[in-house]
């Protein structure tokens, strides 16, 4: 079967079953997106499909069909995304393992709403889970990153 | 406190120092330093001063930090102490974790580990703990745990850099022929200001790193330091937003096979009847071996990629054995409060309690009894490994917070000496103290036999995370006070009774080696705290139930943070005394306590009425060395009760980095709250009831609330960070909810009596 993952397209020979993310961490190298849960629940492994958050540990491989996006493919001519920017501002991360699912639920957020209210925060990133607890971060970094995309840097 | 007679008259166990027997013996062995370990392992070009540094012929300086970065942020603070001294920028170093090897043992790690509060400086408490530190060195155990880094790292690290610097100083001073007086140091470069000649580190590195250490090392003042005491850009920050392949579940190694296990869902049970044909059969599987570890028994699932062996370990039939421990939540429960009724151990006993209780009037006796249940870790990243045993050489990658461990563990199950071992160390997707387990490279390590070379990563289903954990213990604890006329508490008898975790560690690690004398940790946060009650007494029993229990984030403090400081917010409510006074009062003796607690209660505004439908809780814990108070305010919502905001003051007598150390304190604090608001591990017929996040689940971006942090640097000794902010959160919250509500939550977590929003 063949997908397009951040711009590339990929053959891959999988069980069409397979969810998503192992298609992309075991046959595609992309081991941006991370495993947390296999239920849908921590949102570690959020990408995009055809700009739409999904849990890609959910979804079985053989029902994607539009263009895919991880964490590896939202950088702008090698610069960073601004929420990319933002988060390395505002010094976000701790261990850092479900950060690459925050910044991709962050980033369809602010494609969808320029300038986040605190409840449009909290229903988008929701079903992020942080074990170090760097939502306090998080939510500063969203606010940045509202600015530095509007101001298109 | 204890006294030395006591100590004489019994032995008390710190995790493995109990296996060195006399710690204070072998000066000579404790003084000569191990080998460089970055010795063998140059670039061309590069040389080695000192197990923490390495300079190559073009200035690339590498700092090796050699403790787990899990999230902590101590590869920044380590790499600066360095750096501070070497003067350099971070900007210019590169940062890594090192090979596995003695000479980056903790000492600092087991020097609290002795029977005596923090804040005992008697002549005896200070022998024992130099005693620890020599221990630290005989064990040489290279672990990230007890919130002991920085402490463990602050002088010898400072001295690595300084020295460095010192050679490379005299080395450029015999190059350009002029005195070493004359010379100047920054960002990297030596410089002659009389002649405006000037080298990089990396000209004169090769010719520095052969010269004699200095023997008088200077280090600088702390009013001159440039990156210690302000908060540095973390080094690991780029990588983390990027998604770079830094976790152990990232590894990618050519012809590398995937895998996973599929443990018995009792513990230590063997398998009495297995079928793997059905999912021998299945797509993508290569082979399913046996696994047998100290950990437990189970099978191990080789496969072409990870969704084929979690699918093919679902399709494994096999019945385990009975459990030799109680079999569900009840029986277990039944066990710990039976065991109360035992003597115990007894490690405070101030005044006469026996007596002090003999004649109190009933109406001025306060009594409680309070509980918490097991927990488990659930680090975002689920255990792993990636392992490759060829030529008779085993190479181990994964997150771990003890290298050496995963060295000498994996060697004697393989079969094959220590130095065949290489372990690389990846950074942790989340420790919290489940990586000091080895459990994971255990199963990488064996399944490695059966690939032919090939590597294999082991990955393990959230399922088989949640229930295979060396979990926080359940504790039981029943509390009685007696009050004076002025409602303050006269005699306080604490007994707390909860599996052993020292002694569950060393069946797991050392099993040869029997768990004799106390485990201290049973009754930490209890009887170490700064309080002064004439008659106080806090008992510790050790309950006989064996599933796995180990480190979870502030460890017994977890526990007992919340019995003590509940029972005595019960205290002052009986009493009719403010819980801030109440505090303030029986820690006079301890002005940094004292300062703490004023502090965090001028930042809440405490004693200043609030608005209908919202109140207040605070809770004060010394643990690792910091003394943290925490107020946690919450309000009566629809939804439920929700935690609008707290407030922390931490004093860690020094503050190396401020602004890591704040991310500490609020993530401590955090998963504090997450354990006290709903998580619990159950048992069913043997097994964990838990299974994902759906029903074990941690607070999430819409509960957090707002946080305000102070770091005080009064007391004259550095604390620890990374656990500290756990132990009062759970206490401060309950305290509030009893504020709230009228109601006195003693068992965790509170959802089992309110709702939160």
């Amino acid at each position: 079967m063949r997908l397009t993952v951040d711009g590339q397209s990929f053959d891959i020979n999988a069980d069409p079953e397979m969810p998503l993310l192992w298609a992309l961490r075991d046959l595609m190298g992309k081991t941006g997106p991370k495993f947390g849960c296999g239920i849908a629940a921590c949102g570690a492994c959020t990408v995009h499909l055809d700009g739409q958050p999904v849990r890609s540990c959910s979804l079985p491989v053989g029902q994607v069909s539009g263009a895919v996006t991880t964490i590896e493919g939202i950088g702008i001519e090698g610069k960073l995304h601004p929420v990319q920017q933002a988060w390395l501002e505002e010094q976000v991360a701790q261990c850092g393992y479900c950060q690459a699912g925050q910044i991709m639920s962050a980033v369809a957020l602010l494609d969808e709403v320029a300038e986040p209210s605190d409840a449009d925060i909290d229903n988008a990133m929701g079903g992020n889970l942080c074990r170090c607890g760097t939502y306090p971060k998080i939510r500063a970094a969203i606010r940045r990153a509202a600015v530095l995309k509007t101001a298109g840097l | 406190m204890a006294s030395v007679g006591k100590i004489a008259r019994r032995t008390f166990l710190i995790g493995a120092a109990a296996i060195a027997g006399g710690v204070a013996v072998g000066y000579y062995y404790y003084r000569k330093p191990f080998p460089n370990p970055l010795q063998g392992d140059l670039a061309v070009g590069e040389a080695t001063f000192n197990p923490y540094v390495k300079i190559g012929a073009d200035n690339t300086i590498t700092i090796v930090a050699p403790r787990a970065e899990m999230g902590q942020g101590i590869s920044t603070t380590l790499a600066a102490m360095v750096a501070e001294e070497l003067d350099v920028s971070l900007d210019q170093v590169k940062v890594e974790p090192g090979p596995a090897s003695h000479a980056y043992y903790n000492a600092a790690i087991l020097e609290e580990g002795g029977p005596f509060a923090f804040f005992d400086e008697s002549m005896t408490a200070e022998a024992v703990r130099a005693g620890m530190g020599v221990a630290g060195k005989f064990l040489a155990l290279q672990a990230t745990g007890g919130s002991a880094s920085t402490r463990d790292g602050f002088d010898k690290m400072r001295q690595a850099g300084a020295a460095a610097r010192q050679m490379l100083i005299a080395a450029a001073a015999q190059k350009l022929g002029v005195a070493a007086a004359d010379l100047e140091t920054a960002n990297g470069r030596i410089l002659h200001k009389a002649s405006g000649k000037s080298l990089t580190y990396g000209d004169v590195a090769a010719s520095a790193a052969v010269m004699a250490p200095p023997a008088d090392i200077r280090l600088k003042d702390r009013a001159d330091w440039k990156l210690l005491g302000k908060p540095q850009k973390r080094i690991d920050m780029l990588a983390k937003v990027t998604g770079a392949p830094i976790f152990g579940i990232d590894v990618t190694l050519p012809d590398i096979l995937f895998g996973t296990v599929k443990m018995s869902p009792r513990f230590w049970a063997k398998p009495v009847k297995a079928d793997l044909s059905k999912a021998e059969k299945m797509p993508g599987v290569v082979k399913i071996v046996p696994i047998e570890t100290n950990y437990g028994h189970g099978f191990g699932i080789i496969a072409e990629n990870t969704w084929a062996a979690f699918k093919a370990a679902d399709a494994i039939e096999a019945e385990w054995a009975d459990p030799e421990y109680p079999l569900d939540s009840a029986a277990i429960s039944d066990a710990l409060k039976q065991a109360l009724g035992t003597k115990g151990s007894v490690m405070r006993d101030n005044g006469n309690v026996d007596t002090a209780f003999a004649d109190a009037p009933r109406e001025r006796i306060v009594e409680a009894d309070y509980a918490v249940p097991y927990l488990a870790h659930a680090t975002m990243e689920p255990m792993n490994a990636t392992a490759r045993l060829k030529d008779g050489v085993l190479d181990i990658w994964c997150g771990n917070q003890a290298p050496t461990l995963v060295r000498q563990l994996c060697a004697n199950l393989v079969g094959i000496e220590q130095n065949k071992v290489n372990v690389h160390t990846t950074f942790l997707g989340g420790g919290f103290g489940r990586r000091v387990e080895v459990d994971y490279a255990l199963c990488a390590a064996l399944m490695a036999k059966e690939t032919g070379g090939r590597p294999i990563k082991v990955t393990w289903t959230r399922e088989e995370d949640m229930r295979h954990d060396a979990y926080r213990p359940a504790a039981v604890g029943r509390f009685q006070a007696r009050l004076d006329d002025n409602g303050l508490p006269v005699a306080v008898d604490m007994k707390i009774s909860s599996p052993s975790m020292i002694a569950s560690t060393l069946r797991r690690l050392f099993p040869s080696i029997p768990a004799l004398g106390n485990d201290k940790s049973i009754v930490d946060g209890a009887y170490n705290q700064p309080y002064t009650i004439p008659n106080y007494r806090v008992a510790g029993i050790a309950a006989p139930v064996t599933i796995p229990v180990g480190s979870w984030r502030s460890v017994g403090s977890s526990i007992n943070g919340f019995f003590h400081e509940g029972f005595l917010d019960e205290i002052a409510v009986a009493g009719k005394t403010d819980p801030v006074v109440l505090r303030k009062t029986l820690m006079a003796a301890y002005p940094a306590a004292v300062k703490v607690v004023e502090k965090v209660a001028e930042m809440a505004k405490w004693g200043e009425a609030l608005p209908a439908g919202k109140a207040r809780g605070m809770a004060f814990t010394l643990s690792f060395g910091s003394w943290v108070g925490e107020i946690v305010q919450v309000a009566d919502t629809p939804a439920g009760i929700r935690i609008e905001k707290v407030w922390i003051a931490a004093d860690v007598g020094t503050a190396l980095d401020p602004g890591i150390i704040e991310a500490q304190l609020i993530s401590a604090a955090i998963y504090g709250l997450s354990a006290a608001m709903g998580q619990e591990i159950t048992f069913a017929d043997g097994m964990v009831e838990q299974s994902n996040f759906h029903d074990y689940d941690a607070m999430r971006i819409f509960q957090c609330p707002a946080f305000e942090v102070a770091i005080l640097e009064n007391f004259h000794k550095m604390g620890g960070v990374g656990e500290v902010g756990t132990p009062p959160a759970a206490p401060a919250l309950a305290n509030a909810v009893f504020a709230l509500t009228g109601k006195r939550i003693r068992t965790l977590p509170l959802s089992k009596e309110v709702a939160f929003a």
